[in-house]
């Protein structure tokens, strides 16, 4: 797992994916910070968070998107499998690098905040919490574009899918909301990515959020384990 | 080493592999023969683990490959038809990732430059693989099967586009690895397999068809004595039909001029009789001359094709050793 998690982070770097995803991330974040909290004279960042929420979900599928598809294109994915490596130790090591770019793009808001420490009295707990409501959020979403990307060869095929998955799962709330039977709705709403996210960016510390997104990244891991177990006995 | 048991694959309804079994010993070179779309890759896939097998075993060094993939797969350096290299890495990146991902015990920087210089990747070590022919990225393949140092090579057509000289340069080297390494080498290039090879199993349709050395296949094949005389004298008619007079000749075929109004005569006669000496006096008595006499085995070429054209022949192995397990292969 440690060889291919290095490999990843290498290899985002060597190509433009980690400069695009960051550049992106930092320029909307700030475009955020700027209009959101500065302007507005406050140093709530709540506003920023609810906002990223859109971006996340564009930037994921392109992190994602060649994780798996791309080594199944150039047939590199039969070194892997043929190495003395498990399969969850495959997937987790791309895993976890995407996870990390995302987390090194999140700590921009971190610096955000300790700049607004300079001029008034930031609530470190809402910072935090709102944070951590990112990453589990990434968490979750990075395992869906890993997944998806294990179903295709073709890595603008894996963006976009993700992409479309991503927005399915964001609009669960509206879809919800047109359905007529309770049982239902309510089952649509308890999937909610997005009012999970909101409830932590006003301060909501909800632990059944934290384990609903934890546990979303595991099963779609578990998924994309799925996808290689079932291409080997096919 | 190497055994595989009872192996079969099916793709949906298709058969790739049937019911094929054989041992490989250590420090044997393994040839594996057959047309395209034999299942010889098929094959090299299940034993390395990368696709798993419908029914049948296999043991590399005793332990099972789908039980216990990864401590078999410990043992196995595979090189696949097409290079799994990721071309944004720099040779030198690559192998160290290959060295990485196969948890190597060995000293990192001398086990790399051994590697190199082995395949003879040293002046491109810095180079990013995307930049290198086709040579020389075969050759990153076989470095990176050959990272570890495991005990068995699977090699599935090491040769595929390299030019002539780098050819008999991996051979050579196939061969070196050979005394220390169990082999197996896929390859559809006939002399190859004759150069490199101990012992040689043909598959043809999924069906393993020969399993020997080249000599005892051939053996096996023919029972006919066959010769190839070139003759002077008289024209091809004539000497077809008097040649055909001889006793035990069974087929006489005259169709290459080598030299002008000048044939090669294919005689072939019945096993056992030698008619080298019918055959000097009837031209003596002539007055014909036998320019060139060459006693003709059947060539690799000749089994190749014998056994893979239209419906293929299977030959039974001689000394088959009976599998002496309980034969439990059928439930995976």
């Amino acid at each position: 797992m440690g060889a291919i998690y290095r490999r990843e982070m290498n290899s985002f770097f060597s190509s433009s994916i980690a400069y695009v995803f960051l550049s992106v991330f930092f320029l909307f974040s700030g475009y955020f910070f700027l209009a959101g909290t500065l302007m507005s004279g406050t140093t709530d960042m709540s506003g920023m968070f609810s906002a990223l929420f859109l971006i996340v979900l564009i930037l994921i599928p392109v992190l994602t998107m060649k994780l798996i598809s791309e080594e199944k294109k150039q047939k590199t994915d039969q070194g892997l499998l043929t190495a003395p490596v498990s399969l969850w130790g495959i997937v987790l090591g791309k895993y976890f690098a995407a996870l990390t770019l995302y987390t090194i793009g999140l700590c921009i808001t971190l610096v955000y905040a300790l700049i607004l420490s300079y001029f008034g009295t930031v609530l470190w707990g809402m910072v935090i919490s709102n944070f951590l409501a990112m990453f589990l959020l990434g968490s979750a979403f990075i395992a869906v574009g890993v997944f998806v990307s294990s179903l295709t060869e073709n890595q603008i095929t894996a963006a976009a899918a993700s992409f479309l998955v991503l927005i399915v799962l964001y609009l669960i709330d509206q879809i919800a909301s047109l359905v007529n039977v309770d049982f239902i709705k309510n089952i649509l709403m308890s999937l909610s990515f997005y009012t999970r996210y909101i409830e932590f960016t006003r301060g909501v510390f909800n632990l059944s959020s934290v384990v609903f997104y934890i546990s979303t990244a595991f099963v779609f891991n578990f998924f994309t384990v799925r996808v290689f177990e079932k291409k080997r006995w096919s | 080493m190497i055994e595989v048991k009872n192996l079969t694959k099916f793709y949906g309804d298709k058969k790739a592999v049937d019911n094929i079994s054989f041992k490989v010993n250590k420090g044997e070179i393994l040839g594996f023969l057959g047309p395209n779309g034999a299942g010889k890759s098929t094959t090299m896939n299940m034993l390395t683990g990368y696709i798993s097998s419908s029914s049948g075993q296999v043991l590399i060094d005793g332990v099972d490959i789908l039980e216990d993939p990864i401590k078999a797969k410990k043992n196995i350096g595979y090189l696949p038809e097409i290079p799994p290299l990721y071309v944004d890495m720099t040779v030198h990146e690559y192998l160290n990732f290959m060295y990485d991902l196969k948890k190597c015990k060995q000293s990192r920087k001398a086990h790399i430059k051994d590697v190199c210089s082995l395949c003879r990747i040293t002046d491109v070590e810095n180079r990013i693989i995307k930049n290198l022919s086709k040579g020389y990225r075969q050759r990153v393949g076989l470095a990176q099967a050959l990272i570890g140092n495991p005990p068995v090579l699977i090699l599935d057509e090491p040769t595929v586009g390299l030019d002539p000289k780098q050819i008999i340069e991996i051979r050579t080297l196939i061969k070196k690895l050979g005394k220390a390494h169990t082999v197996i080498l896929s390859s559809h290039i006939l002399s190859e397999i004759q150069a490199v090879c101990d012992r040689i199993i043909i598959i043809n349709k999924g069906v393993l068809s020969a399993d020997g050395t080249a000599d005892s296949i051939s053996q096996s094949l023919t029972n006919k004595h066959r010769m190839t005389a070139r003759i002077e004298g008289a024209d091809k008619n004539t000497i077809s039909d008097a040649l055909k007079t001889i006793k035990g000749v069974k087929y006489v075929r005259a169709d290459m001029e080598r030299e002008k109004g000048i044939y090669d005569y294919d005689i072939e006669s019945e096993q056992g009789t030698d008619i080298r000496r019918d055959l000097n006096s009837l031209c003596t008595k002539n007055g014909w001359n036998i320019l060139m006499l060459q006693l003709s085995e059947l060539t690799l070429e000749d089994i190749f094709l014998k056994i893979t054209m239209g419906e293929g022949i299977v030959i039974p192995k001689e000394e088959q050793p009976q599998p002496e397990d309980n034969n439990n292969g059928g439930e995976k």
